[in-house]
């Protein structure tokens, strides 16, 4: 299109500053990615102290990962990249118009995000019970390096922030179910849909970046 | 896509001109009445007027607390207050200046209002976003705020650890401020981009785009990407406090130069959010007084963009003293210089524009050109702190002072006056006293150098910066900077008197009292709540100033005009049809 | 030029100032005269092209190929010509002779300790040879300092847990300050320390002397000079001013609350555990910032700082 349509009509969703739906949608949109580049580079300083940290010790890492238990760590990778698929399939069911597939494919995803959740309380709550606590809290005996506690904080840092970003996650799907429920969203509007899912996409790929840089070390 | 491309050779437009209302009655300042209709507005006008009090308040803050901080200064002893007093003050007057004045500044004020205005859109892509983080700016103030009353803070403004995680005070409450501001200051960014990118009006193709922008849209870049590492480095900082992460800590077995390097990544790239929208508005005000056509449109644009890159890059020049490999200087060295060139390019643009020119020398104008000596001073100076070996022997001392606050305050200060009153009748449709405000802008001209000229000279010899006593040998240069404070808050209290008078008792300004030909002033003087009432079309460019005012008065009347939800679409309309000439 | 040169900067005296001033000056100069063409051409283009009416027309000059590169490719050379100057300075800097003379340096709030080879601890005295390059290998006990002689135009931070180095070479007989310039918390301004430039033959004396003057002293007067020459005073008044620390007067078998609530005696032990282990016992009211003087004092020289403390008693 390339003048405003004086003949369209103003629909429920469209804001009054927009001119339509399409513009209304690209910059929503845009508005998300822009703000997982800004997630990333968020995540980017975590993933950096992890770096200098990990040249400057390589033996370190070799030694406290083995506390990590790779299996729950994978079980969890694989809950997440079933999540993902899932909110995906919420969005094609927003797309065709089916609401009823909208919300149950929400309230899978909300239900592997939990799964994902109560595995990751079980671990922390295991390693809290070793002693193995976040900064001078630390007093864990198994590893026999200096600065074990670093790599702690550094677990904790990345993957606390992870959880807080799935908890966020859930909390909006709750909230797109809601909006879904009083029939918001149609093939011609599912743009909180789109850009939540984008949003989820991302707390994925964070997840398996961090599950081989913590679990599957050596 | 609505708006973007749609120039003229794609698709025929019918226009027609749309002559701005002279004195409008109804504007977006008396719209919507009452306290509560400002505090949840979400119209980017108000949100720039209510960023607009905010830094004022903060400026005259951190501002008086330069005073003080000046007035101990004035003997190489105690004065009147103790060394810990001194040494929160500095950081505080550091700290407020920077997160609370300076960063939200242009952006965040000038720019929420000027913004859609300059690419006739009815507000940005996200208002509520808008307004949430103007909230999210106010919780971080805020957190500051407590930090203050609750033991204070002693690190500078840079919180180096170890000190930083062991000092007492409230160290923790004033980095979780500035971790929660950090993303007022990511979402306006976010906000502006995809505002430029998708809500121009037809025609503004990006080499229309007003200089401005391509400023703010510089420093959006910036923003987003810079301040994500700010907010993680204070995370990591208010960790280390809480719980002892250790990260950064040597003590627990983690390296302090690791944080310099994550806070000057972030921090170094912020100097640019500072300076870069001030190039934008300098840029604007010089075409417009000199009414012609801006010199060098691309290579301004694009410096601004280079700038915002090799910004990145430099932020080891903060560092060379901290014990960081010579190989690692020596790139950070080299890459510093590569920012002179940009820098230097605008300046000797902006000069040609003004050649041949038809110079008027207003206030706004007046504040330029004092930008321009100045700046280029802090400029000058840079260049000098680039140079490895002799910043060694200047880093940390006073210079290095003089040096930023010729960059920050005779830059961007400046800047941002000749904004605000190249764009006060537009924000509340009064004229101020022209007389004042020259009187004033010489003050503080005359008063601006006073303070920090000697502080070159007392650098140089090596008077190093924070310190609460200093050897005798110093104590001259210090009182005739402190004079020179002085001399400024004088400059500072006639602006506030000759504003304050304009808001009250001003004469009503014309829609467009520069004659300039950018979009914002074919809006009326204060504009409507919804800046335009018709669907803007641009043909020119912002400066072309060799074409009649009629071609940049042009438009499409839009049926639906933003007042959906009032139900009186129709009497807009009218009203729109009304106003043509 | 001599005169400005003077009038900005310090003394040269070391072998590397004249390097960094010529470069200093060199930018000074550049820019002065930059500076002065662009506010030249501000002041006259802004008189000469004042508007004359509402009505003028201004030309369409859009950009200039030429002018622009000019602009550009002059300051890009004349800014390459300052990186290689102020690189060469900084490798010369950076890379101490062989035969430099090592002496360790540490930093703690807020003073700085001198170890000699011979085993002596200078406290804020660096005493150094002349014509003789002298390297310095820094550390700090506690948090970042950083080390400045203007004089000698060096700097280098000071850190915990790494070693940081310089060097210089003294020109000159004379003393020199030496500054902290990294921030470093309540007397960070306070952390003077003053550069004693001997002549070399000077210098072996004091290196062999040092220490061993004070034998003939009376004890209470050792302390006295003790407390001044290790900074102690910098804290710790002797006349009830109340500055970082607590004041000696009045302190010796005074009884003091601590900070958990105890109650102490201020007496021979107590006031040799706080020169030693400053953290163990916090008074009520102050921070825990002292650092330890173990290493630092001997025996006899705290029980001389005891006795002087005992003079001080009300």
């Amino acid at each position: 299109m390339a003048q405003p349509s004086v003949t369209e009509e103003r629909l429920e969703h469209l804001k009054h500053y927009f001119i339509d739906s399409d513009q209304q949608f690209e910059a929503s949109k845009m508005g998300m990615w822009i703000f997982l580049v800004t997630e990333i580079l968020f995540f980017g300083g975590l993933f950096l102290a992890y770096i200098v940290y990990r040249t400057w010790y390589p033996e370190l890492y070799l030694l406290a990962s083995e506390e990590l238990h790779t299996f729950w760590g994978a079980v969890n990778t694989v809950v997440l990249i079933g999540s993902s698929l899932t909110v995906a399939m919420a969005i094609r069911s927003a797309q065709l118009n089916q609401i009823k597939g909208l919300i149950i494919n929400l309230w899978i995803t909300i239900g592997l995000a939990c799964v994902f959740m109560v595995i990751k309380y079980f671990e922390y709550s295991e390693k809290f019970a070793k002693g193995i606590l976040p900064g001078a809290h630390y007093s864990y005996e198994g590893i026999a390096h200096e600065k074990a506690n670093i790599f702690f904080s550094i677990y904790y840092m990345m993957t606390g922030l992870h959880g807080i970003h799935v908890l966020i996650g859930i909390g909006l799907m709750v909230w797109l179910v809601f909006k879904a429920k009083k029939k918001v969203f149609h093939s011609g509007y599912y743009t909180p849909v789109e850009i939540t899912g984008l949003y989820w996409h991302l707390v994925d790929i964070i997840w398996i970046f961090l599950f081989p840089l913590l679990y599957l070390i050596d | 896509m609505a708006t973007n491309e749609a120039t003229s050779n794609v698709k025929r437009i019918q226009v027609r001109r749309f002559k701005p209302e002279e004195y409008p009655e109804k504007h977006y300042l008396n719209e919507e009445k009452g306290i509560w209709a400002w505090m949840t507005t979400v119209d980017h006008k108000k949100i720039g007027l209510m960023y607009l009090a905010s830094i004022t308040f903060f400026f005259f803050v951190a501002g008086v607390l330069a005073i003080l901080l000046r007035t101990e200064l004035l003997t190489p002893a105690r004065s009147f207050m103790d060394a810990d007093v001194y040494n929160q003050v500095f950081t505080l007057h550091g700290a407020i200046m920077i997160f609370f004045f300076l960063i939200p500044s242009v952006p965040a004020a000038l720019g929420n209002f000027v913004l859609p205005l300059q690419l006739g859109a009815k507000d940005v892509a996200f208002p509520r976003l808008n307004l949430a983080s103007y909230y999210i700016y106010v919780i971080g103030a805020l957190f500051t705020l407590f930090a203050i009353f609750t033991g204070g803070v002693d690190t500078g403004w840079t919180f180096y650890t170890p000190y930083s995680a062991t000092t007492g005070g409230n160290v923790m409450a004033m980095t979780f401020g500035v971790f929660i501001l950090g993303f007022s200051s990511i979402l306006t960014g976010l906000n502006f981009i995809v505002t430029i990118h998708k809500m121009r009006s037809p025609g503004i193709t990006w080499n229309r785009l007003p200089l401005n922008l391509w400023g703010l849209y510089a420093t959006s870049l910036i923003q987003i990407l810079a301040t994500p590492v700010l907010a993680i480095t204070l995370l990591l900082l208010t960790m280390e406090r809480l719980l002892g992460i250790g990260i950064f800590d040597p003590a627990l077995g983690g390296d302090p130069v690791l944080y310099q390097h994550f806070f000057w990544f972030y921090s170094h790239p912020a100097v640019y959010i500072m300076i870069v929208p001030g190039f934008g508005i300098i840029s604007e005000v010089i075409s417009t007084f000199s009414r012609k056509v801006i010199f060098g449109y691309w290579a301004i644009a694009l410096s601004s963009l280079a700038i915002a890159f090799i910004g990145f890059l430099v932020w080891g020049h903060h560092m060379f003293t901290a014990g960081q490999s010579s190989l690692a200087n020596m790139v950070f060295s080299f890459l510093t210089f590569l920012v002179g060139i940009p820098t230097g390019i605008k300046i000797f643009n902006w000069l040609a524009t003004m050649y041949r020119g038809s110079i008027d020398l207003k206030t706004p104008m007046l504040y330029a050109l004092v930008f321009l000596f100045l700046f280029t001073i802090g400029g000058f100076t840079g260049i000098m702190l680039g140079a490895l070996s002799v910043d060694i022997h200047l880093h940390d001392t006073y210079y290095v002072v003089a040096h930023f606050h010729y960059v920050m305050m005779g830059g961007m200060v400046m800047a941002f006056f000749a904004g605000l009153h190249y764009w006060w009748p537009k924000m509340f449709g009064k004229m101020y006293s022209e007389f004042w405000a020259r009187i004033a802008c010489a003050i503080l001209f005359v008063g601006f150098n006073m303070t920090f000229l000697p502080q070159f000279v007392m650098g140089a010899q090596g008077m190093p910066r924070r310190y609460f006593n200093y050897i005798d040998q110093f104590q001259s240069f210090h009182v005739f900077s402190t004079i020179g404070a002085y001399v400024m808050s004088v400059a500072f209290l006639i602006m506030a008197g000759y504003l304050l008078h304009s808001l009250l008792k001003g004469k009503r300004a014309p829609s467009n009292p520069w004659g300039s030909r950018a979009l914002e002033w074919q809006a009326a003087s204060p504009p409507p709540l919804h800046n335009f009432h018709h669907v803007p079309v641009i043909i020119n460019g912002p400066y072309d100033y060799h074409k009649p005012m009629s071609e940049f008065q042009l438009g499409i009347a839009a049926s639906h005009n933003g007042h959906h939800h009032h139900g009186d679409e129709a009497v807009k309309v009218e009203k729109s049809e009304k106003e043509q000439a | 030029m001599n005169r400005f040169s003077e009038f900005m900067l310090p003394p040269q005296k070391s072998t590397l100032a004249e390097h960094t001033d010529a470069l200093f000056n060199f930018v000074n100069v550049t820019s002065i005269i930059l500076l002065a063409g662009i506010t030249f051409a501000i002041i006259f283009f802004a008189w000469k092209y004042r508007r004359r009416s509402e009505n003028d027309v201004t030309p369409v000059i859009t950009h200039n190929n030429k002018l622009e590169i000019t602009w550009s490719v002059i300051p890009l050379i004349l800014v390459m010509i300052v990186f290689g100057w102020g690189l060469n300075g900084y490798m010369n800097l950076t890379t101490p002779p062989a035969d430099a003379y090592e002496i360790r340096v540490v930093g703690k709030s807020w003073l700085w300790e001198f170890h000699y080879e011979t085993g002596h601890v200078s406290v804020n005295e660096l005493h150094i040879p002349v014509n003789r390059p002298v390297k310095l290998i820094m550390s700090s006990d506690d948090v970042l300092h950083s080390f400045y002689i203007p004089d000698f135009r060096v700097k280098m931070d000071v850190l915990p847990n790494r070693y940081t180095s310089l060097w210089f070479e003294a020109t000159e007989i004379g003393e020199s300050v030496i500054f902290c310039t990294e921030y470093c918390g309540t007397a960070h301004s306070n952390m003077l320390a003053r550069t004693y430039v001997h002549s070399a033959e000077d210098f072996i004396t004091w290196l062999e002397t040092a220490g061993s003057a004070d034998d003939d002293l009376p004890p209470a007067e050792l302390g006295e000079q003790l407390v001044v020459r290790n900074a102690c005073n910098t804290c710790h008044s002797s006349d009830g001013a109340r500055l970082v620390g607590p004041t000696f007067q009045g302190l010796w078998m005074a009884e003091r609350e601590m900070q958990d609530g105890e109650v102490i005696t201020a007496d021979e032990n107590y006031i040799r555990e706080s020169i030693l282990e400053p953290n163990a016992k916090i008074t009520a009211g102050y921070q825990p910032v002292m650092p330890s003087y173990a290493g630092t004092l001997n025996d006899r020289q705290i029980d001389a700082i005891i006795e002087y403390i005992k003079t001080l008693s009300n």
